[in-house]
């Protein structure tokens, strides 16, 4: 919708839209094992002590779900980007900042997650 | 001018890759937020899960399950349409993707109740 | 349904300032839509604007919206689209309409330009033939796309035109990958920097209106993907600006 407010960079846009489908590629397969394990620890119902026990301290678990977080960091906006240009009147340097934030705000809120759940590993 | 040029599975396609996506994106935050709960507050946490446990938030909670599969299935599509030469099955599989996301649905709200 | 009596909608005027006229005209078995406005134009309403020329799908300059949907109305016959005698026949969308049915269509030209839709010889008569192989990888991968007329349909029933004035459309960027795979062409980098970014082939988000509407069966969105692949692989070896 914004034509006139700087033209598109091609090589920028199209490193984007790889590193979009790089990281749909990442997460496809952390989403299916995601699904997995939300099936398996639904079934008796979920408790705080049931995630932690889980979870909590696991090396293996933190760097999948580090990697989780990542690939939604970069995921995530720049989808949400596209179709802020698409469908609203915003200057595209606007939509660039509000994504950008985005980004950085899921990255450390997951992050901060993840980072606790390992800390638990030298409580426990 | 009507939207019949809409009309036809690859579109309704799009939509739902698009609408599940906006969806999920707002979801993180909250998602994220409630398992910094769960560490730091068990107790604030098991209190939502309690209410959690409401059918309606569990139907909410399938929703969601079919949000999650079907932006997986759908973004796989999407992945074989681009990177994969073109073959006529690429026109059908949306039936498949569809059909997947609500079966894990379906497996969620049988395993929750 | 010979002899019907058939209920025709016009689109008469501008995007502005215009309305639907209604128009009875009684149909044949074997009518095209494009008979069916000829005949208005004709005998019911001599100021009528539409185009056409070739009358039987190679010039690509009849196209309309056909209750609802972007049609070449020279070979869309009035009996399968629109077997219950109504029909709603508009300009194109995405296009500003000059007069009635009569759209400009030199933006959707001028993409076809700026997608460097040109081919850029590397040899003259001074050289030896080229020697494409018809069964080699590229002059298939052109051949699949080489059909088209630039009826505009795919472009009118593109979204992504009509959300993003600067996008390039299914057209021009299924042209720019024939040339691609043209092994005599010489402008390759400066038309993957051209077709590149978000207001060529990244905009496209595979909903296939052009596949679904194109009247030659062709498929721009496969070709559109061929180009996301071939400017991904540019990006990475520091070939695009």
């Amino acid at each position: 919708m914004n034509d006139l407010d700087g033209a598109s960079n091609p090589a920028i846009e199209t490193k984007l839209w790889l590193a979009q489908r790089i990281s749909a590629v990442i997460l496809a397969l952390m989403v299916f094992v995601h699904l997995g394990t939300i099936m398996y620890a639904v079934r008796d119902g979920l408790t705080a002590a049931e995630i932690i026990d889980r979870v909590g301290g696991h090396l293996g678990w933190a760097l999948f779900y580090g990697l989780f977080v990542a690939a939604l960091a970069v995921h995530a906006p720049i989808g949400i980007r596209a179709i802020l240009a698409e469908i609203t009147a915003l200057p595209r340097k606007r939509i660039d900042l509000l994504c950008f934030m985005a980004a950085v705000l899921i990255a450390y809120l997951g992050y901060r997650v993840v980072r606790d759940f390992y800390a638990l590993g030298s409580i426990a | 001018m009507s939207a019949r040029h809409r009309n036809y599975t690859n579109y309704l396609a799009f939509l739902v890759h698009r609408i599940s996506g906006i969806l999920l994106a707002l979801f993180l935050p909250v998602h994220f937020h409630v398992l910094q709960l769960a560490l730091h507050d068990a107790r604030a946490f098991d209190s939502f899960a309690a209410w959690a446990e409401r059918p309606m938030v569990k139907f909410a909670e399938g929703i969601l399950i079919v949000l999650l599969a079907g932006h997986l299935t759908g973004g796989l599509r999407l992945l074989a349409i681009e990177f994969l030469p073109w073959h006529n099955w690429q026109k059908s599989i949306v039936a498949i993707t569809f059909g997947c996301s609500f079966a894990m649905g379906l497996v969620y709200l049988l395993n929750v109740s | 349904m010979s002899d019907q009596m058939l209920t025709v909608l016009v689109w008469r005027g501008t995007a502005d300032k215009g309305r639907y006229i209604e128009y009875k005209v009684r149909g044949l078995e074997n009518h095209t839509v494009l008979d069916v406005v000829t005949y208005i134009q004709r005998y019911l309403e001599p100021t009528l604007s539409y185009r056409f020329s070739c009358r039987v799908g190679m010039c690509g300059s009849c196209a309309m919206t056909v209750n609802g949907k972007p049609r070449w109305t020279c070979r869309s016959s009035v009996s399968k689209v629109a077997p219950g005698g109504k029909l709603k026949i508009a300009p194109l969308r995405s296009m500003k309409i000059i007069k009635d049915l009569s759209v400009e269509m030199s933006e959707f030209f001028d993409k076809l330009a700026r997608a460097e839709g040109r081919f850029h010889p590397t040899s003259n008569r001074q050289n030896d033939f080229n020697h494409v192989k018809p069964d080699s990888v590229k002059r298939r991968l052109a051949s699949d796309g080489i059909e088209c007329i630039g009826c505009g349909i795919c472009y009118a029933s593109c979204d992504l035109v009509a959300w993003k004035s600067n996008y390039l459309g299914p057209a021009a960027l299924n042209r720019a990958w024939t040339l691609v795979n043209d092994v005599r062409d010489g402008a390759h980098r400066k038309r993957l920097n051209a077709v590149a970014g978000d207001a060529g082939c990244h905009a496209c988000h595979s909903q296939q209106g052009c596949v679904e509407s194109c009247p030659k069966n062709l498929n721009p969105t496969a070709s559109i993907a061929g180009l996301k692949r071939v400017t991904a692989i540019a990006v990475l070896k520091g070939e695009l600006d």
